[in-house]
Order: structure tokens, then C-alpha cells, then sequence
């Protein structure tokens, strides 16, 4: 981020200057998916860290909400070029889901409802980086949208930010997950364009 | 140029070079010819009836029967990744 007074970011915002390298401006909000769209009733819906001792930790949906809320509004960059600006948010950050799991872990893999997979350090979820959000826009996240609940990573390419999240593992070795697998960078920084394994 | 090794009993991989370039060349001229078998359920059926869900960072081909994900295909500037890992086979008709 660059100091710039606040009145000018105002107008500045929208300029190309600052989006990530080879993104576009979108107003609305493409829906990506690589399969059907899980419908988790809250009642069912459950969230898990497990640590690399196998260690579980478990939140129910009511158990979720009764953590600390917080109002993200963050600039999201997809893979496939789009960037959306200003994304309102509310959810848990994950520095209150990880505050009493022990671990000495370096990396997470994150599994969602469906099966889909994301790997990524497990420094990169921590420290004001990382919600599970369960509301966009001032209404509840819409199923195809990652409802009721999805990872939000916003300084990485948005194939990080899981939708229908699950869980987490945390684990000692770096494990690829779905398009990590097949193509795509583990890391996924969009500033520095990590599209691609070998960016 | 494949290399025969008289000592392993195996010639290197170019030898695939033609049979994989007829492959390719009959399922990119005719997909329907193509049936592959389910990893997950053994379901089998044409290539064309697969769930392909083409609006994602790739190409993910999922078996109608159970879901699962069957074929994934992504493209990069210089690179085509194609993952089979969930079929058992990939069976491609010939003309006899
Ligand atoms: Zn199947």
C-alpha cells in the first residue's frame, strides 16, 4: 500500500494502477465452481481444526456465532483475472478459531463440503489475515457463494478463499490441494502474479 | 528416437509418441468415441455424458453417477495439465 491521503484513495480506487498484475475491474460477483453446490443446513454445518497430532477442535453453527464478529472489506483477486473492490464481509477471524489450538505446524490444508481442497501456510491465516465469513453484502452468504460459510483469504488468489468450508488440517509438511494439484501455484500471491506452478 | 536397453528388457518413453498422438487425435476428432470407467463407483459411460464444470480456474469432468471427480484438464500460457487419476481407464474406439 503506498501513502496516499485518504480523499485521493477515495477517487483513486478504481484506477488499474491498483489491481494486481494482468487483472480487470468487475462490479458483479462471477460464481466459479468445479462441481454441484453442497446445500448444508446450519443444524449440520460444523467446522474442525485438526492439529498434526490429530488433536480436534470443534465448532457447531451456534458455537461459530457466539465467537467475536468482525466486518471485513477487502479487495478480492481471482485467478481468472477478475478483481472485485471493497467486498463486504462479517465473520470470524481465524486468529479467534486458532486462539487456543496448540500446534507447531507450518502449513494448512482446508477442506470444504463437496470435497474441494486449498493448501496454504499456516502464516497466511493468521494475524488479521484470514475469516470464516458467513454473511456478504449485509445478508447471509448465498450457497453459491460458499454459504453458509467460506474461507476468506483475500491477499491470495481467490481459489484460496474455500467455499463451503469444513475445516482445517494443520500439518508439518506443505500438502497440494485441488487446483494446487493440477496446474496451479501453491502459494497464489496475485501482486506477484503466482498463477501457475513455476510463476 | 527410443533407446532399447538389451540389458532392462524396456525401450524409454518415446516409444508412446505414436500410439499417444493416435489417441489424442481420435478423442480430439470424435469425443463420443471415448467411454471411461469411475475410480470411485465403476460406473462406466461415454466421455460426453460427464457433469464438465467449465467455470473455474480449469476444465472438471465428474462422474453422473457419484460425483466424482473423473478428469480435470487446466491450461496455462505454455502448459495443458490432464489429470485421469479418477478413471480406471480411458477406452478410445479404432476403426478396424
Ligand atoms: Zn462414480
Amino acid at each position: 500500500m503506498g501513502i496516499v491521503s485518504p480523499g485521493f484513495h477515495g477517487r483513486r480506487r478504481k484506477s488499474a494502477a491498483e489491481l494486481p498484475p494482468g487483472q480487470y475491474l468487475t462490479n458483479d460477483f462471477p460464481v466459479l465452481s468445479a462441481g454441484p453446490t453442497p446445500r448444508m443446513r446450519e443444524d449440520d454445518w460444523e467446522f474442525t481444526v485438526t492439529t498434526e497430532t490429530g488433536r480436534e477442535h470443534r465448532w457447531t453453527w451456534r458455537e461459530f456465532l457466539d465467537l467475536p464478529a468482525e466486518t471485513p472489506t477487502v479487495d478480492i483477486h481471482c485467478v481468472t483475472k477478475w478483481s472485485k473492490l471493497a467486498t463486504e464481509w462479517e465473520g470470524v477471524s481465524l486468529d479467534a478459531l486458532l486462539a487456543d489450538v496448540e500446534t507447531e505446524a507450518d502449513f494448512a490444508l482446508v477442506h470444504s463440503y463437496g470435497g474441494y481442497t486449498t493448501n496454504l501456510p499456516l502464516a497466511d491465516l493468521v494475524e488479521g489475515q484470514a475469516w470464516i465469513v458467513h454473511r456478504y453484502n449485509g445478508e447471509e452468504l448465498a450457497p453459491e457463494h460458499g454459504g453458509p460459510a467460506r474461507l476468506l483469504v483475500p491477499h491470495l488468489y481467490f481459489w484460496k478463499s474455500a467455499k463451503w468450508v469444513h475445516g482445517i488440517r494443520l500439518l508439518t509438511d506443505d500438502e497440494p490441494g485441488f487446483w494446487e494439484s493440477a496446474g496451479y501455484h501453491d502459494y497464489g500471491d496475485p501482486w506477484r502474479e503466482q498463477r501457475y506452478q513455476g510463476d | 528416437m527410443t533407446a532399447r536397453d538389451t540389458g532392462t528388457g524396456y525401450v524409454d518413453g518415446n516409444a508412446l509418441a505414436g500410439p499417444l498422438g493416435e489417441l489424442f487425435a481420435l478423442v480430439a476428432m470424435d469425443v463420443t468415441a471415448a467411454t471411461g470407467r469411475c475410480v470411485n463407483c465403476g460406473r462406466t459411460g461415454p466421455v460426453a455424458a460427464l457433469a464438465v464444470y467449465d467455470r473455474a480456474p480449469g476444465m472438471v469432468a465428474r462422474c453422473p453417477g457419484c460425483d466424482h471427480v473423473m478428469l480435470r484438464l487446466v491450461r496455462t500460457p505454455d502448459a495443458a495439465w490432464l489429470d485421469l487419476s479418477g478413471m480406471v481407464w480411458l477406452r478410445v474406439t479404432t476403426e478396424r
